[in-house]
């Protein structure tokens, strides 16, 4: 449909697709093994109104699986539903093969103990919109909290750890910093390193730029690019065209709680046949005329 | 009117002795208060509806009913309900009741402060609930709620006064009973408003010092 909401004009960029190896042996002792998160039939609804309506989707190992769609579309609940901050209420979400959230007894379905539900995403990692760093504790003792009270490692070691996250996202020189003397993109990226110390097997990111200014955007973007490369997985809600064209292998387009259309970023961004995909891309088209009309 | 200070020098015991036992009794109810305000708060916000309703009755009731009279009830009418406390527990636990329902919802507000998305970066972390209140929300909340909770053990501390007429020998007790003893009323109840003074401007010099340490926690970090 068009090529400008890929970054680099008519230069092809070189994305996920045409410049990803195989995986170099992605686990196929069973079927399901390689599928780290799978939905089948989720629902959920907010009062009468029904956000999510039957959704399926199969994240496989080192997967990039980008979520766009209108605001209202039921991407954040979605994702969001991913680690149960939102309780589905329809259907099932599996975490490497065990529920999440709920337990079948045989009168009917309860939501599982929370010490249940802690055990199932624990090795799911979730990045928010507004960062949630807690102003209190400096960037180190962010990414050490958990550590420390959950993984119940020693100051030392957990300080060790932290640290390196933090140099992972390049924040090293800032580990003694409050969260209000970063920027919103060194936040951002705090609290990226926060989730990574956990050594999630997913990652789930919601909207992680929007709330940042647009200089901002790149470097955490950069980050989310090397952890792809990386072969983490990742569920990505994002507005960022671009960063969905290059880096995802699927991109799925959501409209009032359903899935309108899935498939490789070509398929989306250059073939879209669904006229409310379509509909979608052409604001991003129309916002971006300005630059082309500066070319010509 | 002449001022005859044996009047006191002669009931310095007493007087001393009833200074503590205000003291004793204002302090324990002030611990059980902020404890069960503390519980009650944390049911509030986090449990379920269940939890919820009752609580908001009891809250409702204490805080529409006279602590004269509430203590009434617990002392007098709690052998009716099989509770029979001496009158310093009875005075303790009806202090403590009456300041928990206010600490409750001081501690309740502080709760809401602390914006949600913080708690739920520490639920997909795995930390748990009782780790988010001590580690997360109580350090936040604090530096809000000081000014509201020593007010309120200032008014817990006035309200000690009222544990006289369940035959507690506290320095209202005390000085009350050397008034009608001696007829010098007048002199005595300046005494007793001095004595509450002195009680009253501890707390809050406390209280402003705890406001500066915590303050210059979180000055640390610059908004």
């Amino acid at each position: 449909m068009n090529s400008l909401l890929i970054p680099g004009g008519n230069v092809p960029a070189p994305t996920r697709e045409t410049t990803r190896e195989p995986l170099d042996e992605p686990m196929k002792t069973n079927g399901e093994q390689s599928s780290v998160l799978t939905l089948s039939k989720v629902g959920k609804s907010f009062g009468n109104l029904r956000v999510l309506k039957g959704i399926d989707l199969q994240v496989q190992r080192s997967e990039v699986v980008c979520l766009i769609g209108p605001s209202g579309s039921g991407k954040s609940t979605l994702l969001r539903s991913m680690a149960f901050l939102e309780e589905y209420d329809e259907g099932a979400i599996r975490i490497e093969g065990q529920l999440l959230g709920w337990q079948d007894t045989d009168k009917g379905r309860r939501r599982a103990p929370q010490a249940q539900i802690n055990q199932v995403r624990r090795n799911v990692g979730m990045v928010f919109q507004q960062f949630n760093l807690w102003p209190h504790m400096t960037a180190l003792g962010n990414v050490c909290e958990a550590l420390r009270r959950v993984r119940k490692l020693s100051a030392g070691d957990a300080k060790q750890r932290g640290m390196a996250m933090l140099d992972k996202v390049g924040l090293a020189h800032k580990a003694e910093a409050y969260p209000a003397q970063l920027s919103g993109g060194q936040q951002q990226r705090v609290a990226i390193a926060r989730a990574l110390a956990m050594e999630p097997h997913i990652m789930l990111f919601d909207e992680p730029t929007s709330a940042l200014d647009p200089e901002l955007v790149g470097e955490v973007l950069q980050v989310m690019k090397t952890l792809a490369k990386e072969g983490m997985t990742m569920v990505v809600v994002t507005h960022e065209m671009g960063f969905a064209a290059q880096v995802a292998d699927s991109v799925i387009f959501l409209d009032q709680g359903e899935i309108v259309a899935r498939g490789t970023p070509r398929q989306i961004f250059h073939n879209a046949e669904q006229p409310r995909l379509q509909q979608f891309l052409q604001n991003y088209l129309d916002r971006n005329a300005f630059w082309q009309d500066a070319k010509g | 009117m002449t001022f005859d200070p044996s009047i006191f020098t002669d009931h310095l015991g007493d007087i001393g002795l009833g200074f503590l036992v205000t003291l004793g009794t204002w302090s324990s109810g002030v611990l059980l208060g902020l404890a069960l305000g503390m519980l009650i708060a944390v049911a509030q916000v986090f449990g379920n509806n269940l939890m919820r309703v009752p609580l908001r009755v009891f809250i409702e009731l204490i805080r529409s009913t006279p602590f004269l009279v509430q203590l009434f009830l617990v002392y007098y009418g709690g052998p009716s309900f099989g509770i029979s406390l001496d009158p310093i527990p009875a005075g303790i636990l009806g202090l403590g009741v009456y300041g928990g329902v206010y600490f409750a919802e001081i501690f309740r507000t502080g709760f809401q402060s602390v914006a949600r998305g913080q708690l739920e970066a520490a639920d997909c972390l795995g930390i748990t609930r009782l780790q988010s209140i001590w580690r997360i929300q109580l350090p936040q909340m604090l530096v809000m709620i000081l000014p509201a909770l020593v007010n309120m053990v200032t008014v817990l501390c006035k309200e000690t006064a009222v544990l006289s007429i369940i035959t507690i020998p506290e320095l209202t007790m005390v000085l009350t009973g050397i008034g009608s003893e001696t007829f010098a009323f007048v002199e005595t109840l300046l005494m007793l408003c001095i004595g509450y003074l002195i009680l009253v401007e501890l707390c809050s010099r406390l209280g402003m010092f705890l406001e500066t340490r915590v303050g210059r926690f979180m000055s640390r970090q610059p908004r």
